[in-house]
């Protein structure tokens, strides 16, 4: 009996007019899409971008050298090599990050004593060969120069959870 | 000078030119409306799913499809080793053709038709019965098993869906009484087609949907199963084709639907009368397409048996009951052959 009356129900398209109906009350809801490249979605400061090596106030850079992140990255994505500087420091003369290897675990940021390295707030980092994701120092303190803003707030608002 | 035209246009010659030049017309209009059929069927679809669809090329992405056009015409033209080069091109050509060649029958309004023929409906249905050759060639060339199987489905799908709709023409026929379309427009300036006879309307507009390989009956090129059916092997022009024959017989099966069932040019209601009928017959056409496009974003994929039950056991039993109800309430009131009306009007 109950098969029978679904068979008769289901001649009168009623599940179908049920559908429709839900349907045309999503077809007219507000889209919740981002508008990718004119909007974008909001960031938390914790968030594991592109990397950045940053610099004193004063302009110095912060890199001393120590060689933690190379050693502690999983992915064997960073190489240094250092020398004296005239001043007697200890600075690097190559700073590489090898973008196509990178992880993005941010273990190096948690090993640099001196907040030097960090992982920024970018993740538009697509490029058109590969030679470009080979980061080298330079490119490095470049990003640390424009994202230095946005990447000392991030410090900031993250450092009583640190 | 005018009268030369005019002259002009009643020698052979002058016929052949200006029927070339209506078929040209129609199919330039019919490119740049199934271009914005595809932008619209897509953003239908996204606007269900909480999307917001394409909206980059021009304004809320109108000329998606224009872009899309470009992008296929450049893209590298892959020939699968094993394939049947002349076979394999030939498909999307014929699937193509066809597609629009089955539009010359369409009354777009009273006097708008490029081919009034007789047999409109028979050469409808023989046409869109060839459509299958052009899937099952381009399956079979492909050499490949995706492709031959989505092919296989899809003959096996258009052959049991057509039997039903052989059946439900003939329902509409049997009130009529001619094959014409224009004729069958005509009968309905009393009542549309799809109150009388709401079942077969329904049964229509889904034999339709399987018809053209639409959702949810889009197991020929269920992607989740077989990719993309006979146009896996496809790339460049030729899948631009089939997509386009594609959308050519959803449209033609929109205008059918609409001539068949919905009064074609005629307006809902006599006082709006003054507005001329191609408007009507748009308007018609595009509220089907509405319904195809929703169907497709609210209706999940049917299995195989499904399917074939769905038309063997479910639509053929039904569209011939209603054959044979008809036919006898014709016979018993003759009166009803609506045939007669614009004459007595």
């Amino acid at each position: 009996m109950t098969r029978a009356v679904a068979i008769f129900k289901s001649f009168l398209l009623l599940e179908f007019i049920t559908a429709f109906r839900l349907c045309m009350k999503y077809f007219f809801k507000p889209k919740p899409t981002v508008n990718y490249p004119f909007e974008k979605g909001p960031l938390s400061p914790r968030f594991r971008g592109e990397h950045a090596l940053r610099r004193y106030a004063n302009g110095e850079e912060r890199c001393i050298a120590c060689k933690l992140c190379e050693a502690v990255c999983p992915a064997l994505a960073i190489t240094i090599e250092a020398e004296e500087r005239d001043d007697g420091s200890r600075r690097t003369t190559r700073y590489d990050i090898d973008m196509t290897k990178c992880i993005y675990c941010g273990f190096c940021e948690e090993a640099c004593p001196v907040d030097a390295i960090v992982l920024g707030p970018n993740f538009e980092t697509p490029t058109e060969t590969r030679e470009e994701l080979f980061y080298d120092k330079e490119k490095l303190l470049g990003n640390g120069e424009r994202w230095e803003r946005e990447i000392a707030r991030n410090l900031e608002l993250d450092a009583p959870y640190r | 000078m005018v009268e030369a035209m005019v002259e002009f246009y009643q020698t052979p010659l002058g016929r052949v030119v200006l029927d070339f030049s209506f078929c040209l017309i129609l199919l330039v209009v019919l490119l740049l409306s199934i271009a914005f059929l595809l932008v619209a069927d897509r953003k239908i679809w996204a606007a269900v799913q909480l999307r917001r669809g394409p909206n980059v090329v021009g304004p809320f992405g109108l000329l998606q499809s224009f872009a899309d056009f470009l992008k296929f015409v450049f893209k590298e033209v892959i020939i699968p080793a094993g394939a049947n080069k002349g076979v394999f091109f030939l498909a999307p050509l014929i699937s193509v053709t066809l597609a629009s060649g089955a539009w010359a029958v369409i009354p777009v309004s009273a006097t708008w038709v490029i081919a009034d023929i007789n047999v409109g409906v028979m050469y409808l249905f023989a046409i869109s019965s060839l459509g299958v050759y052009g899937i099952i060639m381009g399956g079979w060339a492909s050499n490949s098993k995706y492709p031959f199987l989505g092919a296989l489905r899809s003959a096996a799908q258009m052959v049991s869906y057509e039997v039903s709709i052989g059946f439900i023409l003939i329902t509409v026929l049997l009130l009529v009484g001619s094959l014409n379309l224009t004729d069958i427009v005509n009968a309905q300036q009393n009542i549309w087609f799809a109150i009388p006879l709401f079942p077969m309307f329904i049964m229509f507009f889904i034999s339709a949907l399987a018809e053209t390989n639409r959702p949810p009956f889009d197991l020929p090129e269920a992607e989740s199963e077989l990719v993309a059916g006979y146009q896996v092997e496809y790339s460049s022009t030729g899948y631009l084709l089939f997509m386009l024959a594609e959308y050519m017989n959803i449209v033609l099966m929109c205008a059918m639907t609409t001539i068949l069932f919905l009064g074609g040019w005629l307006p809902p209601f006599e006082f709006l009368g003054f507005i001329p009928g191609v408007f009507w017959f748009v308007l018609k056409v595009c509220m089907v397409f509405f319904m195809f496009a929703m169907v497709k974003a609210m209706v999940p994929r049917y299995r195989y048996d499904q399917l074939m039950r769905l038309g063997w056991k479910v639509f053929l039993p039904l569209s011939l009951l209603f054959v044979v109800l008809v036919g006898g309430v014709v016979t018993i009131w003759p009166d009803l052959i609506w045939a007669d009306v614009p004459a007595a009007m």
